[in-house]
């Protein structure tokens, strides 16, 4: 089971509380663990992933297990402890701007 | 009785104003879709209770959300806007080849007559139409493609197609307008278009009265005259009588003829609406006074409305598409601002009042006319 921390616009936006759970066949990357989220709350497409390029949107981090995730390959593990639920993966907004 | 429901659009949420034909007393309700940036929302005029609504975050990137109950509930439905074949380049504000990249719906106008179809104008400047409720959009690409598409450029707020007027007597016929390309038919529903900017004259590109170029800032029709078009240019405010062919200038005596939005009364086609603009660069009303300007004779001869605007130390603006008419039976006239004002009045603009004083910057006001 993974455990994913949304910003407060995109849980509005999907209509969920507090933390989503998914279960990732495979290897949990973030492409795996964006995949999933995705497909259960489609509201979500080019929300955090542009549409056509799939990359990171610009002012969104991915944070986990106190390190910025945000530049690492996005068929990369991650760390055990996410893919174990242990600790969440963290979708972050930028802070800034009005 | 019959009453008004006004449709506005803010930079940090939507808000509805409801009220009856008097147009004395207002509810107001929201914000809805709080926090993010609605730059236009529109009901359908065969379904009034099935609004659309663009909302957008530099964050987030673009939502569309849609009503099926006169905007107490929302629910997000497709987002995805992607060029049709190889995106192709436009002019960078440095004049340098830009790749065309989608940023975000400027405005939405649903069909005549048919709640499900929808025609988005975008930026960078394209035209999408949803036919399945806003589920699914395709982009009507002979518009970027008919030519001119390269030696388009950005205005300062971006490359925008932010207006779309569908001729109801001809619903082939469609008007476009881009910030800054200038204005476009089609007469065939879109499978192709041409420019239509004969007779403006822009001093800030290279050739003044070139094809294609124009910061048109806004377009209005009446329905019952289509072939008459007004429109709002960065500077000049212009007319046609030939459905776009041609163009001539009715700006006469307006104290300034740069500004944003245009709009004809209900059931007068040759009364016109302006708010004039101090200038490009100070986009804020002449000597701090708000005024509305009203022509009666379709342009050239205009009078400024005042009663109930504020005439000091006023500096808002009034965007493109925060002006918009009621059909009642003493036409009613809406506008936001900058500063989070709604004003309304009930008689043609002869005198004014705030329905809201405070809401976030305004983007955008439409009027749905309710039974």
């Amino acid at each position: 089971m993974i455990r994913v921390e949304l910003p407060a616009h995109l849980r509005t936006l999907a209509s969920v509380n507090g933390e989503v759970t998914l279960d990732i066949t495979g290897q949990a990357t973030q492409r795996s663990v964006l995949d999933a989220l995705e497909a259960r709350y489609p509201m979500l497409q080019g929300a955090i992933r542009d549409h056509v390029t799939q990359n990171r949107r610009p002012f969104l981090r991915f944070f986990a297990c106190q390190e910025d995730l945000s530049h690492e390959s996005p068929d990369a593990p991650l760390p055990e402890q996410v893919a174990t639920g242990k600790e969440p993966f963290l979708i972050i907004g930028a802070i800034a701007g009005g | 009785m019959s009453g008004v429901r006004v449709l506005v659009g803010t930079k940090k949420g939507a808000f509805i104003l409801t009220s009856d034909g008097k147009r004395e007393k207002w509810d107001v309700s929201g914000p809805f879709l709080s926090g993010w940036e609605i730059y236009h929302l529109k009901g359908s005029p065969v379904e009034p209770n099935r609004l659309y609504a663009s909302q957008s975050s530099g964050w987030f990137g673009q939502q569309i959300q849609r009503s099926n109950d006169g905007g107490k509930t929302w629910e997000p439905v497709g987002n995805k806007f992607v060029y049709d074949g190889i995106p192709g380049t436009h002019q960078w504000y440095d004049g340098t080849a830009h790749p065309w990249e989608f940023k975000r719906v400027w405005h939405l106008e649903p069909s005549l007559n048919d709640p499900d179809t929808v025609y988005a104008g975008v930026e960078d400047a394209a035209m999408f139409r949803t036919t399945d409720g806003g589920q699914n959009w395709q982009e009507l690409s002979g518009l970027r493609g008919h030519g001119s598409g390269p030696h388009w450029a950005p205005g300062a707020g971006g490359m925008c197609l932010h207006t779309i007027l569908i001729d109801p007597s001809r619903p082939d016929r469609m008007f476009i307008a881009i910030s800054a390309a200038g204005a476009f038919r089609t007469d065939d529903a879109g499978k192709t278009w041409r420019p239509i900017n004969q007779g403006l004259k822009s001093l800030h590109i290279p050739d003044p009265t070139a094809a294609v170029g124009h910061c048109v800032h806004r377009i209005a029709m009446h329905r019952s005259r289509p072939d008459v078009l007004f429109m709002q240019k960065h500077w000049d405010v212009m007319r046609s009588d030939d459905a776009g062919d041609s163009w001539h200038e009715v700006s006469g005596n307006l104290p300034t003829d740069f500004g944003f939005p245009i709009d004809v009364h209900a059931h007068e086609p040759e009364t016109i609406y302006v708010v004039p603009i101090k200038s490009d660069s100070e986009h804020f009303p002449p000597e701090g006074k708000l005024r509305v300007y009203r022509s009666r004779t379709g342009g050239n001869e205009w009078e400024a409305l005042t009663k109930g605007l504020p005439q000091t130390d006023c500096y808002v603006n009034i965007l493109r598409d925060a002006m918009a008419v009621d059909s009642l039976d003493s036409c009613g006239v809406y506008f936001g601002t900058t500063g989070g004002q709604v004003y309304a009045s009930a008689n043609a603009g002869d005198s004014w009042a705030p329905i809201v004083r405070d809401l976030p910057a305004v983007l955008s006001v439409e009027v749905q006319t309710l039974p």
